[in-house]
């Protein structure tokens, strides 16, 4: 348990180098990222925080490998990356669990496969369960779930193949405010568990801070990164420290840098 | 108890019966007699004539007489209409394959599929029979010809309408081109192809009986249309009642097995 832990520790870096992507529309060049230069370190929970239309669903798709570059790369532990792969673990903001599976199979799919014989697929999908409280709702399908489950479900879908990167788009975004603190909490608990590096994009302020060991803001018009702030508040964190002073002082250093690139993004509608 | 009794008012009751596995097929039942009391008190209550439209027990007092025969000749519609059917089935799925993972199948073959289904298949039947001669063989085209397109449209909607995210959740696990068609195209088609097959089954009756009625010396249809030459209305009637049921239980056999298949809908 120990060795894997050290192991897990170590594998996770995220290098992004000189990104910029851009797309033809109508004989216009629409620039959506420019020049995005950042690392990220082996475990570490880094969020990117901006208006819509900032392009930081694009940078997570770009580090999933959904979509390429037009220029710079990615690499996770020195591999560049260009294709899509288990190494990196995805979590939709639409949970996207296949329908006419249950609880069970949908998170054995990654082992699956992979080729992993069925004891096993079974051991590990029964821990991941347990571990968030769904062993019970194994054998429910979907539409049997209420949202904060089918989330739970989706990210030990990716976890359980034991990625270097856990890449999350607005996970919690379509959540009930009360479901999405439980569900924030629930993510740190498994993430000091596991130490794996997560990239977390939200346009929530508070969400940002209260997850992230560093945050990145973005800017608009094209996307580019505005800034990088780190976040030193104490681990583990509970959803009391979001209503101290150094909380609420990072919210407002943190809303005055976004609150500019806001408006650019509304004008720009 | 106070709540079981205010369950057992006969409202409550009737939503039980709505809501059981019983209901689905007792209230049809309940619907269908009703329309032949309605039928037959109206028949003898305006005393309509026989030949226009006889009651329902005129018509069921032909079976001693023509049941046999009415039985025998809704066997050959079966027969010729599940292959009909069948015929449709292979290629429509395939059809519907090419136009829903194709966009060049998409441009080219589906104007010239829609072309074709609007032309009424009737007028066909006398060409077939003048390249295949009169019996079986037009019917079954004819009842292919019907059945074929729902499920090749619907097939190839189910195709095209796979949501993105979850070919990249697959993707994103590492799964082939083959494993995402499998994992997630496939089962999201399975929806669209059992209601289509309840639709193509009606349809290919229609066609083999059309077919029958102009080409064919045996058959439900051509019962029909020489039980009319004769003026035997009940016996057309008769032959349409076989229809009628044979038409119901194919549908439900596709229902039950659109059940089994498709249970998260």
């Amino acid at each position: 348990m120990l060795m894997q832990q050290v192991e897990q520790s170590v594998k996770g870096a995220v290098q992004i180098e000189g990104l910029s992507v851009s797309f033809h529309r109508q004989g216009r060049e629409n620039r959506v990222l420019e020049e995005i230069q950042l690392g990220i370190r082996p475990g570490e929970f880094a969020c990117l925080l901006g208006p819509s239309g900032c392009g930081k669903s694009t940078l997570l798709n770009l580090v999933a490998g959904f979509i390429k570059p037009t220029a710079g790369y990615v690499t996770v532990d020195q591999q560049p990356i260009t294709r899509p792969g288990a190494d990196r673990g995805f979590v939709f903001q639409q949970y996207s669990l296949l329908p006419w599976k249950t609880t069970f199979q949908n998170i054995e799919l990654g082992l699956k496969i992979r080729g992993l014989s069925k004891p096993s697929r079974r051991e590990l999908v029964d821990d991941y369960l347990n571990r968030v409280g769904l062993y019970k709702h194994r054998n429910s399908y979907p539409y049997q779930l209420s949202g904060g489950m089918q989330q739970r479900a989706s990210i030990v879908r990716a976890l359980v193949n034991s990625p270097s990167v856990l890449l999350m788009d607005e996970p919690f975004a379509a959540l009930d405010a009360q479901t999405r603190h439980m569900m924030q909490e629930l993510l740190l608990d498994i993430w000091e568990d596991l130490k794996t590096t997560v990239i977390f994009v939200t346009h929530d302020i508070e969400e940002a801070i209260f997850l992230g060991d560093r945050l990145y803001i973005m800017g608009v018009q094209p996307g580019h990164i505005k800034a990088e702030l780190p976040i030193r508040l104490s681990r583990p964190r509970h959803f009391d420290d979001t209503l101290s002073t150094e909380f609420i002082n990072l919210h407002r250093q943190v809303f005055e840098c976004i609150r500019e690139e806001t408006l650019k993004s509304m004008e720009a509608g | 108890m106070v709540l079981t009794e205010e369950l057992n008012t006969p409202q409550d009751r009737f939503g039980n019966l709505l809501n059981s596995k019983h209901g689905t097929y007792i209230l049809p039942l309940i619907t269908t007699l009703l329309l032949f009391i309605g039928w037959e008190l109206a028949v003898r209550l305006f005393s309509i004539p026989e030949f226009i439209l006889p009651a329902p027990s005129a018509i069921l007092a032909e079976i001693p007489q023509w049941g046999g025969a009415v039985a025998k000749n809704a066997w050959t519609t079966l027969v010729t209409t599940l292959l009909g059917f069948l015929a449709a089935l292979a290629l429509g799925v395939l059809l519907g394959f090419m136009i829903g993972y194709s966009k060049l199948a998409n441009l080219t073959i589906y104007p010239l599929l829609i072309g074709f289904n609007t032309i009424p298949k009737v007028a066909l039947v006398p060409l077939l029979s003048i390249w295949f001669g009169i019996g079986a063989v037009p019917a079954v085209i004819t009842a292919f010809l019907l059945a074929f397109f729902p499920i090749a449209v619907n097939v190839a909607i189910g195709l095209a309408t796979v949501e993105t995210e979850m070919q990249d959740v697959l993707v994103s696990l590492g799964a082939s081109r083959f494993e995402v068609f499998q994992k997630v195209g496939l089962p999201h088609t399975m929806p669209y192809l059992f209601a289509s097959l309840k639709v193509a089954i009606s349809q290919a009756f229609i066609g083999s009986v059309i077919a029958e009625t102009v080409a064919s010396n045996g058959g439900i249809g051509y019962v029909i249309l020489s039980a009319s030459s004769n003026f035997n209305v009940p016996l057309a009637f008769l032959a349409l009642l076989a229809l009628a049921v044979m038409g119901v239980i194919l549908y439900s056999f596709f229902m039950v097995l659109e059940k089994r298949f498709v249970h998260w809908i």
